[in-house]
């Protein structure tokens, strides 16, 4: 009776540590890592710089152009960096159809919009509450870059930190030249 | 004049209490970049996140204000202390139960012995006496023992 009881014990401490194991893989399996592919997400963010700030924009509304979107944030150092590089960039080719569009993240709006401020940013900015956007991007840190073609699909290598010349530039130039002579889309 | 007084006076402690305390709120949100409690990271976004929370104390928000300004702002993981639903709950029903488990085994365990005990204690008092050469032969054998 008593051998039943403890070998009743030993079963039912195994069954709950294979139930906890077994919770702590699905949670950590639920974690999607794989990048983005195909179109782009297109959730409306609140402009915070330009003349429409205060109105939404979405990658949507930017189809037909060729779009590096950039996710920041104002406490991240190497977005401190980076932000004058981009800057640069989208004056070079603004013409030609280019667009950044950066996507500020866990941050504090109002020094969202200093920051925007002190680095001189013209092209948009967008806020992004919350961690909704992280998620649907798959972002995995700060400062992150992505490519959308014309046609709002994801396209190029992603950019995982600040761009730098000679560990990214050249993946940076590639993405660039791909949204760029990427086609519009026929309707 | 004297009813306005009480009223005053009692009505005072829950006016103090309804101010939130920085240091309480910092123990309890998290920092985005290092996943520490902000009373515990010097990291730049902790520092500002620190200055917004006794800006808006000194504004007069209250504290279930400023967690829900930094939720919307920073997301639900901001908050230190897990959600109450969700997959999060495990968090919080998993402890519970855990020590309501060792409690019931701890229980079981010691009715067990006790009654192992109870059941020794009354077999002792059933058992017979030795006869007395058995108890003679005994003795003989002690005492052999102890000498040799």
């Amino acid at each position: 009776m008593a051998l039943t009881a403890r070998r009743a014990t030993q079963a039912l401490t195994l069954v709950a540590v294979a139930a906890l194991l077994g919770l702590l893989v699905w949670k950590i399996t639920q974690r999607d890592a794989t990048p983005l592919a195909g179109l782009a997400p297109s959730r409306p963010l609140e402009l915070l710089n330009t003349p429409d700030k205060g109105s939404d924009l979405s990658i949507t509304d930017l189809r037909g152009k060729a779009i590096v979107v950039n996710f920041w944030a104002s406490w991240c150092i190497p977005c401190k960096d980076e932000t004058p590089f981009l800057q640069r960039v989208y004056e070079r080719h603004k013409d030609d159809g280019l667009v950044i569009l950066g996507i500020d993240n866990e941050d504090l709006r109002e020094d969202a919009i200093r920051f925007l401020d002190r680095y001189g940013v013209t092209y948009p900015a967008v806020y992004s509450k919350g961690t909704s956007s992280a998620r649907e991007w798959r972002l995995t840190g700060y400062p992150e870059t992505f490519f959308v073609d014309r046609s709002g699909r994801l396209v190029g290598e992603r950019i995982q930190g600040a761009v730098d010349i000679e560990r990214n530039r050249e993946a940076f130039d590639e993405g660039v030249r791909l949204v760029l002579e990427s086609d519009a889309p026929s309707s | 004049m004297l009813a306005v007084l009480v009223l005053a006076l009692a009505l005072a402690p829950a006016t103090r209490a309804a101010a939130p305390n920085a240091a309480d709120l910092e123990a309890e949100i998290v920092c985005p970049v290092c996943k520490s409690t902000l009373d515990q990271s010097n990291a730049e976004v902790a520092q500002r996140m620190k200055a917004y929370i006794r800006q808006r104390i000194a504004e007069g928000a209250s504290e279930r204000q400023i967690k829900d300004e930094l939720v919307d702002q920073f997301g639900p993981n901001v908050i230190a202390e897990p959600p109450k639903k969700g997959f999060d709950i495990l968090a919080w029903a998993l402890p519970v139960g855990a020590a309501a488990i060792g409690a019931a085994a701890v229980g079981a365990v010691a009715w067990t012995w006790s009654r192992r005990g109870r059941a020794d204690a009354a077999a002792s008092e059933r058992e017979e006496p030795l006869e007395p050469e058995h108890e003679r032969a005994v003795d003989d054998a002690l005492g052999a023992f102890e000498d040799g």
